[in-house]
């Protein structure tokens, strides 16, 4: 059974549509699976769902939120494993929570950024003309921004928070999609197999939407899993100035803020949630490096 | 007669490559322009976005409607967005971006005073990352696949992932806290302060001026940490891409015609591969260079080091507005120059660029 799936898998004559699609997909997975790297970082990128998926189930019976002034800043030990911090709360509870705010934040700035890229992109490659011409030279004149300094006033302007953190990280991030969007559908728009679906009547939004956007797609997942640690980081650092998720909410920069001034005596309120952000944007850059080999085997 | 043409042949020549020359000059000018338009465009935007009443910050709480109305319309509130945008613009070409709430100083010469530490600290971090970087990029391309290589690729990595600020308070909880080897936050201890006048602001520069050794090496304890920090990434950075250009350089056939005409391997690494990509790698360091005047903020913070970042992040949580766009457009303007003029080099210096 397993071995006649594998063939269906593994066939390059597909017959249907959804076989090619998932024929790819067991062929990238086994591709990513024998590279160790790579799958380091899927198991780590893994392990953050996980943990943010059952956050209450692994924090146990320690609330993120709830404070005991009596054993405020207590060393790691058996009853809290990470210490606790300048409120009494476990840090072992308010990491393993930290981990769904990080997810939200990286999930929702992919939702807004690579619908952005890839509709400025596409349509500036697509129509070509003024429309390219301007399109462009708006993404370029946001590329030379300053990223973190940018995201910084616009949070500022619009009052901390995760959703505003989540709103001025996509204002700066979203112009390298839409680079990587145009030069693919340049490409795309002038091979033969545009030409032929021209020539069956197909409309400019059905080329655009069934058959440039799709194949845009691979380098724009490649690029965003790339990116996202640099989301993380950027996020992090607004959570870190007071910017991002607000207290009480357990949220990992805001947490390395908050052990700020105890570093000298106190190293594992600040240590514990930073090293959270390195090991899960190690696990990003790795499968991001993977991926790209992967799907993307030009740019490698 | 022949010789005639000859001559003539090449004027032309000459007059054509300066022709081009001037277009990108030109090219480089108009880009340059529409970037700060649009910097302009957004920094006015988002004073315009905030919740907060800029006539309140200007007249406070307490004022009379009166009072409030007449600034209004002093501000030019009641004008057009367009009017308001080009009155924004002639203002901040000469160098007026308002007031500071905090300082009660006008904004520019609030950051005239804080660059210059800024200015210290990336340069530092960009040396460290060039002199160390650049031979370890190099080591890695040429050796690709042994030690070096595996080496400066975890370093690599680690500069992509870890946070610079978690990195900054690590650093001070080991080197200050436990060894005591560095010094702590600042750029001076307390008894040194005010010692050197301020010529330059750079007081690894007004120090040595004044042949003030003392100072000298105190402000050298302070900075050698956070200089070290940025110049981690800096060098992170400057070596993966010079592994990547290295590599590329290599497995060219003109190395191979080198080591066949029995150029030692390192001979033709540094003596052939090296100069080709010298130039890429002027915009790879300018680049960097930009980043770290920005990318200081987190770390300014983390070290109390008194320059832009600093000077943002704490107009921010005062909501003084002027300052925080004012930096903001003082840090972009730095960032979209340097930008620019890696550029600008690139053309200039490679020659390739140069004939087409």
């Amino acid at each position: 059974m397993s071995g006649s799936l594998r063939q269906w898998l593994a066939s390059d004559q597909p017959a249907s549509r959804r076989q090619a699609v998932l024929g790819n997909i067991a062929r990238g997975s086994s591709a990513i699976v024998a590279n160790p790297a790579a799958l380091t970082g899927l198991l780590i990128v893994s392990a953050l769902v996980v943990i943010a998926v059952f956050a209450p189930l692994i924090a146990g019976n320690n609330s993120p939120i709830a404070q005991d002034l009596a054993a405020r800043l207590a060393v790691p030990s058996s009853l809290h494993w990470f210490g606790t911090d300048e409120l009494g709360r476990d840090i072992y509870a308010r990491t393993v929570y930290g981990a769904r705010v990080t997810l939200t934040i990286v999930m929702l700035v992919a939702i807004v950024v690579a619908p952005i890229g890839l509709a400025v992109g596409t349509a500036a490659g697509y129509l070509g003309g003024w429309v390219d011409a301007l399109l462009m030279r708006i993404t370029d004149i946001f590329l030379a921004f300053p990223r973190l300094v940018l995201a910084l006033a616009f949070a500022a302007a619009l009052g901390p928070g995760i959703e505003n953190a989540v709103i001025a990280i996509s204002l700066t991030a979203w112009p390298p999609y839409a680079r990587i969007a145009r030069a693919e559908t340049v490409t795309i728009a002038r091979s033969d197999f545009i030409a032929a679906v021209v020539l069956q009547g197909a409309s400019r939004t059905r080329i655009l939407f069934r058959h440039i956007v799709p194949l845009c797609l691979s380098s724009v997942i490649v690029r965003l899993t790339l990116d996202m640690a640099g989301i993380i980081l950027t996020a992090a650092g607004l959570g870190f100035l007071g910017l991002g998720a607000q207290p009480p909410t357990a949220e990992w920069g805001a947490m390395v803020s908050s052990g700020r001034d105890v570093i000298l005596d106190q190293w594992w309120v600040a240590t514990i949630p930073g090293l959270a952000i390195f090991i899960v944007s190690l696990g990003f850059n790795l499968l991001g490096d993977g991926l790209r080999d992967v799907l993307d085997p030009k740019n490698a | 007669m022949v010789g005639n043409l000859d001559t003539g042949g090449k004027e032309v020549e000459f007059g054509r490559q300066m022709l081009t020359v001037l277009r990108r000059f030109g090219i480089f000018l108009g880009s340059l322009l529409l970037t700060f338009l649009g910097l302009t465009a957004v920094t006015f935007g988002i004073g315009r976005f905030i919740p907060i009443d800029p006539v309140l910050a200007v007249v406070g709480d307490h004022a009379t409607r009166e009072i409030y109305d007449k600034t209004y319309l002093a501000m030019g509130l009641d004008r057009p967005m367009p009017v308001q945008y080009l009155i924004y613009l002639r203002k901040i070409v000469s160098g007026d971006f308002g007031q500071s709430v905090m300082s009660s100083q006008p904004v520019l010469s609030d950051l005239m005073r804080f660059f210059p530490a800024t200015f210290e600290l990336a340069t530092i971090a960009t040396l460290i990352g060039v002199i160390i970087g650049v031979p370890a990029g190099v080591a890695a391309g040429a050796l690709k696949g042994r030690w070096p290589d595996h080496l400066v690729r975890v370093v690599g990595l680690f500069g992509y992932s870890i946070p610079v600020f978690w990195l900054g308070l690590v650093g001070l909880f080991v080197f200050y806290g436990k060894l005591d080897w560095v010094s702590g936050p600042g750029r001076l201890d307390v008894g040194y302060e005010d010692i050197v006048t301020a010529r330059t602001g750079i007081i690894l520069v007004d120090s040595l001026i004044e042949g003030e050794w003392e100072v000298f090496r105190n402000a050298l304890g302070h900075l050698i940490l956070p200089a070290s920090i940025l110049g981690y990434f800096s060098l992170a950075y400057i070596a993966r891409m010079t592994r990547s250009f290295m590599i590329e350089q290599l497995s060219q056939e003109y190395v191979v015609a080198a080591r066949i005409k029995g150029r030692s391997f390192w001979g033709a690494v540094w003596g052939h591969a090296f100069p080709n990509i010298m130039v890429a790698l002027i915009t790879v360091i300018g680049l960097s260079y930009a980043s770290l005047l920005e990318g200081a903020v987190l770390t300014e913070t983390v070290f109390a080091w008194p320059g832009l970042g600093l000077y943002i992040t704490q107009s921010l949580f005062n909501a003084d507005m002027n300052a925080v766009l004012g930096g903001t457009l003082v840090v972009g303007a730095v960032f979209i120059g340097v930008n620019l003029l890696c550029d600008l080099l690139y053309n200039i210096f490679d020659p390739r660029i140069r004939a087409a």
